[in-house]
């Protein structure tokens, strides 16, 4: 992404740094210690992803960098601006959805636009322009004068996400933005946070499902008890687990056992037996020993129906780097 | 370019250049400066009145009860009878019912910390105080909506305040800065509590002594002397004795000093207390 490089200059107080950069955060909450030294480094541009179970501190560092609330020790810098002593700097340049920041429910779609494009400095007739363009670049036109408890799961997102653009943002803080959706609707978001990027917006995105990450995120950080236990690109993060998974099917269920007692004398490596009974699976370093293996089930004359070696997915990552699989806080708590 | 909707499935085609437009589309005016934020505040509160008028019902109905029950009940007891009460009781029963409803602004704040609204209003670029002093700015609309009912039913049952109109006018001004400033207790409760249920519960506990320990009522030289003393240190009764002077055209120069006095000071410590709360509230 070549975002920095073209954004228009604004104002006087042009700034420089990257999206976010902090160090040693901490913030505890009585005893608790929601975040617990977290380290981050977030260029310009593109999506970022937060990745971990509910608890694990994604919202409070969020809301740190946000300037909600200030941090127990460690600095945070948005675009340069201390989040603590340039709060003001901050709180122009970025936006929250979702949980992190909610409108007002008994108002209008139309109302709670105006509203932030008023306080935002748009005067009064063209503020009233802004909030219908943003509408309809929503979809949300029809549903302009309804209020907004009366908005649909989907749309409900549209406008959280809408009220976040009427200002362009340049961070832009998106909060599950798919948790409790459809596929239909979650492809939707997808388009509307690509629009962002393109539009020059760096995404911050928290998220508990993996492959939105996959699907999205340039790079992500995974959160686990309060810190960063590891960062990468999705690739990246698959790669440092260091294993593919080699997944085999015999032909004859029978011969499954055969096949085993093969696969393990020739990788090296613990191979188990999946539920599927003609199934197998194995974890291996490197893809060399495999073609080996498969030329050995080849002379033992065992047929395979299906072979396939690949990546780990996140899921198998997380649960390798937290010693939990993600599911273990399951997301629940449905706002909608 | 607009996008394509079907409302009655939701199904919702998304027009990513329709987005991409409007997203850079957006200027970045200069934010709303502190007053004309304030005023947007104020504003936000007239706007959820038109979609929640049931909110006027509560600042209508109660102080409307209050003047009946006391006027007719109690009034030929405690005066004589119940046209020479309302003459002095007018003034005290209005005093109370707008102290009494200044309540629901923390009860307000308090559900918008609920529902997340305020996380949103604390993320925007402007004057911190504003939203605060707009949302009690925005209630000032509603403290003089109750009082006009109030001071129309008490003509109706009787009142004739000597003030004429002027008197009213000043005395219900005099009224709504007192009633701003001890917005600010509430404001400040809201912040520190975490349900608008405690935040009602701990309001009723600070206004009861306040209202019934005054000279709402009755005169308080029947009280032992310590309540007495009391009621002379409340403020809510330099505001009533104010209040009544204004009404009825008598001086009450120096408890109209004691007023302001007493707001400038409500809001000199509670402001920035409300607003350290508020700008580092978990």
């Amino acid at each position: 992404m070549t975002i920095a490089a073209d954004a228009p200059v604004r104002g006087p107080d042009r700034d420089d740094g990257p999206a976010i950069e902090t160090h040693g955060l901490v913030k505890h909450f009585g005893t608790t210690r929601a975040v617990d030294g977290v380290d981050l480094l977030i260029p310009r541009g593109g999506v970022h992803g937060f990745l971990g179970p509910n608890g694990a501190g994604k919202t409070t560092t969020i809301r740190v960098l946000a300037t909600l609330i200030r941090p127990d020790a460690g600095t945070a810098r948005v675009f340069g601006h201390d989040v603590v002593h340039e709060a003001d700097a901050v709180r122009a340049r970025v936006s929250l959805t979702g949980q992190f920041a909610s409108l007002d429910e008994d108002l209008t779609g139309d109302e709670n636009l105006r509203l932030l494009a008023r306080l935002l400095g748009y005067p009064r007739a063209e503020g009233r322009a802004r909030a219908e363009q943003v509408l309809d670049a929503f979809g949300l036109t029809e549903a302009a004068g309804k209020q907004v408890k009366k908005y649909s799961g989907g749309m409900r997102r549209r406008i959280d996400i809408a009220a976040s653009i009427v200002v362009r943002p340049d961070l832009i803080f998106l909060d599950e933005p798919t948790t409790g959706l459809d596929p239909r609707s979650r492809n939707q978001v997808w388009e509307v946070v690509r629009a962002l990027v393109r539009g020059g917006t760096t995404v911050l995105l928290t998220t508990q499902y993996l492959d939105e990450a996959d699907q999205l995120a340039d790079r992500i950080s995974v959160i686990d008890t309060g810190t960063v236990v590891a960062e990468g690109s999705p690739g990246e993060l698959k790669a440092s687990v260091g294993t593919g998974s080699l997944h085999v099917r015999v032909r004859r269920p029978e011969q499954r056992a055969a096949a085993r007692d093969l696969l393990q004398r020739v990788l090296g490596v613990e191979v188990h037996e999946q539920g599927d009974p003609a199934g197998l699976v194995a974890t291996v370093a490197d893809a060399g020993p495999v073609a080996r293996a498969l030329t050995a089930l080849e002379d033992a004359q065992i047929g395979l129906a299906q072979y396939a070696l690949g990546q780990p997915s996140l899921d198998e990552v997380f649960l390798a780097l937290t010693g939990h699989a993600t599911g273990t806080a399951p997301a629940q708590e449905d706002q909608a | 370019m607009t996008a394509v909707q079907t409302p009655a499935t939701g199904t919702w085609v998304p027009d990513t250049a329709a987005v991409h437009e409007a997203l850079v589309a957006g200027a970045r005016p200069k934010p709303q400066g502190p007053l004309a934020a304030s005023a947007t505040f104020g504003w936000r509160t007239l706007l959820r009145i038109k979609h929640v008028p049931e909110q006027l019902f509560d600042v209508t109905a109660f102080p409307v009860m209050m003047t009946l029950i006391f006027t007719l009940l109690f009034g030929g007891a405690l005066a004589g009878t119940v046209d020479a009460y309302i003459q002095f009781f007018l003034p005290g029963i209005l005093v109370q019912s707008i102290l009494m409803i200044t309540m629901y602004t923390g009860v307000a704040l308090n559900t918008d910390i609920e529902k997340g609204v305020f996380d949103r209003i604390r993320s925007l670029p402007v004057w911190r105080p504003s939203a605060l002093v707009g949302a009690l700015l925005g209630d000032v609309l509603r403290f003089t909506l109750a009082s006009a009912v109030i001071i129309t039913l008490g003509m109706l049952l009787g009142f004739r305040p000597d003030g004429g109109a002027l008197g009213v006018l000043a005395a219900v001004g005099l009224l709504l800065v007192f009633a701003f400033a001890l917005g600010w207790i509430w404001t400040f409760l809201a912040l520190r509590l975490r349900t608008p249920n405690a935040v009602m519960g701990w309001s009723m506990l600070v206004i009861t002594p306040l209202t019934f320990g005054s000279n709402i009522f009755v005169d308080p030289s029947t009280m032992p002397g310590w309540l007495q003393a009391f009621v002379d240190v409340n403020p809510v009764s330099h505001l009533v004795t104010a209040v009544r002077g204004l009404m009825h055209g008598e001086a009450a120069g120096g408890d109209v000093l004691m007023v302001f006095a007493w707001a400038a000071l409500l809001v000199a410590v509670l402001g920035p207390l409300t607003m350290r709360r508020y700008g580092n509230r978990d």
